[in-house]
């Protein structure tokens, strides 16, 4: 709409015989990216800028008028409480499991899949599938369908085999979420890997095995310094995603049995418990929290590598 | 190595790769068999893989059996998801052509701003958005969703449609302007044209993950504006005999998800790693 109404000045200096001056042109430049760029400031960038502000006050909404300013005690509140120190751990350890376990199964179904064999195309798309269920659905289907102690299909499955007839959320609720994650997740790994993989120069493989190479020593040697910067990316944008993770845990397990994570918590200190500055003061480290992830992870990963180079 | 182990090992890998996809695929293909059976059939212990087929679990889910109905939810959604999809593509396309056929200086770092938007976690915005929307009458609005899934998805149009229009010929854009085109022609005439299979992908992919959002709408919606997964919330807490009813309304609000990955499937890749893979 406003790119609409910017447009005739993008058109200026053609139009003109006089030569325009050089800010007109470099505003006319910018002019279509404009609107982009203001709407996600707007909505984006404001918002946490008040978060950061609110993260500072005293301030339950059920008594507005005893709103204070606090300095850091939320801080000091949310990173003292055991449920929410607890909560940061648990986001912690949500996110590293399945963004490991994930890269891992999706690496080896990518090399699998980088291999012809007939109906190649027909298990990508089934191996594609369980990212495309909406992730409400994926949890209850997990909860509800796989999951139930009663008439699950893994105590199904257990029954014929005779095994035991476990509680699997109750017993291991973390990992219950987290196997349900990893279901979603690998799939996304897998692809990124596949293109990874694809995108190998075949002349230096073929030229590999033509010089007496195993496939162990090609996979070692060229195909996994290669896929670096693929693994890099993988490991970045999933942990970006499941830091932030809210439907699995408030759909398995409602935050109960100690598998709340930040983002949940945060959701539940505001919409429940009306705690607006706590909830802030929590938000704010769930970013921070995914800043450290983020680079942590890529650092983690490019030092792995490079040992692994500097010794072969 | 003789010719014939390494068929056989290639034949192996072949098998082990069906049935991997098939251990993935299984929990999907028994939630679907599930949503065809009845309530009894589908809460058996040991399972009960051929009972008697029945359309009840989806007439349930629809309402016909008194329950509430999910066709204000699947509205509401088809609403957020296809307006913001077309807010998006209107703010991105202009922009990705001021990053990648008309550059800005600095137009990296632009990019990478809207990255990084993309790595702000949604919780850190929930708690004021929450309450700007309270004060300005917007809770329960559905017009509130589409332009925060809007904001939601323009660094990944962005990013996409960038690398699609860097595609597009440069002369062919000059002709236009030479011949006096205004921009919004330019876009709509020749440059959509060109790097349509790559909007239609990335449009595919932004209505994905706005039909997918949960935490929003389930903060900022109630009884109006509710959208489908918050409508499939209301499954989480067991109802008795309700397994055929919950695949049947599981299976039926994914569909729309899995028809448009399955569609834009060769450019998914792209848009899930923000363009950074091709």
């Amino acid at each position: 709409m406003t790119a609409t109404t910017t447009a005739p000045l993008a058109t200026t200096p053609v139009r003109t015989t006089r030569q325009p001056s050089a800010r007109l042109r470099a505003w006319a430049t910018r002019a279509p990216l404009l609107p982009a760029l203001v709407f996600m400031i707007a909505v984006t960038q404001l918002p946490f800028v008040a978060t950061l502000v609110i993260s500072f006050f005293d301030w339950n909404a059920l008594y507005p008028k005893a709103r204070h300013f606090t300095g850091v005690d939320n801080y000091r509140e949310v990173l003292t409480d055991a449920d929410l120190r607890h909560s940061v751990w648990t986001t912690v350890l949500l996110t590293v499991a399945v963004v490991l376990a994930s890269l891992v199964l999706g690496l080896i179904l990518a090399l699998l899949l980088d291999r012809r064999f007939r109906g190649r195309g027909v298990v990508r798309t089934l191996l594609i599938a369980p990212f495309l269920v909406v992730p409400v659905a994926a949890a209850l289907l997990w909860k509800h369908v796989l999951y139930n102690p009663e008439y699950g299909l893994l105590n199904g499955l257990l029954h014929y085999v005779g095994g035991p007839q476990p509680d699997w959320i109750s017993n291991t609720p973390l990992l219950a979420v987290e196997a349900s994650l990893v279901w979603q997740w690998t799939p996304f790994m897998m692809l990124i890997l596949l293109a990874g993989l694809q995108s190998r120069d075949p002349q230096q493989l073929e030229a590999a095995r033509v010089d007496g190479a195993s496939d162990w020593q090609i996979f070692r040697h060229l195909t996994l310094p290669h896929l670096r910067r693929y693994l890099e990316l993988g490991a970045l944008l999933g942990s970006i995603y499941i830091v932030q993770n809210f439907d699995a845990v408030f759909t398995i397990t409602s935050g109960g049995l100690g598998t709340a994570n930040l983002p949940y918590t945060v959701y539940q200190s505001f919409y429940q418990a009306h705690a607006n500055g706590l909830a802030s003061a929590a938000g704010v480290l769930v970013v921070i929290g995914s800043i450290i992830i983020a680079t942590f992870a890529l650092r983690v990963v490019s030092s792995l590598f490079r040992e692994e180079v500097g010794r072969a | 190595m003789s010719a014939t182990t390494v068929k056989r090992k290639g034949l192996g890998l072949g098998v082990t790769a069906w049935l991997l996809g098939i251990l993935f695929f299984l929990p999907i293909a028994w939630m679907a068999l599930t949503s065809f059976h009845s309530e009894s059939d589908a809460a058996t212990n040991p399972p009960s893989f051929g009972a008697a087929l029945t359309l009840d679990g989806y007439r349930e889910f629809f309402g016909t059996g008194g329950g509430a109905s999910p066709w204000p939810a699947l509205i509401n959604s088809t609403v957020a998801s296809v307006s913001s999809t077309l807010l998006v593509l209107l703010l991105a396309l202009p922009a990705a052509y001021a990053l990648s056929v008309n550059r800005v200086r600095k137009w990296t770092d632009v990019l990478f701003f809207f990255l990084s938007t993309k790595m702000l976690p949604v919780v850190a915005g929930l708690l004021p958005i929450y309450l700007f929307a309270k004060n300005t009458d917007m809770l329960d609005n559905i017009w509130l969703l589409v332009i925060l899934y809007t904001s939601m998805n323009l660094p990944i149009a962005v990013w996409m449609m960038q690398s699609f229009l860097a595609e597009v010929p440069v002369a062919i854009i000059e002709a236009a302007r030479v011949d006096g085109a205004r921009l919004p022609t330019i876009l709509a005439r020749v440059v959509a044209p060109i790097a349509l299979p790559g909007i239609a992908a990335t449009s595919l992919i932004c209505f994905i993950f706005s039909w997918n959002e949960l935490l929003f709408a389930r903060v900022l919606t109630g009884v109006v504006a509710e959208t489908a997964p918050v409508f499939l919330t209301g499954f989480i807490t067991s109802q008795g005999l309700f397994l055929a009813k919950v695949c049947a309304a599981s299976l039926v609000i994914s569909l729309p998800v899995l028809a448009a990955g399955f569609a834009a499937q060769d450019k998914l890749v792209q848009g899930l790693s923000l363009g950074a893979v091709k």
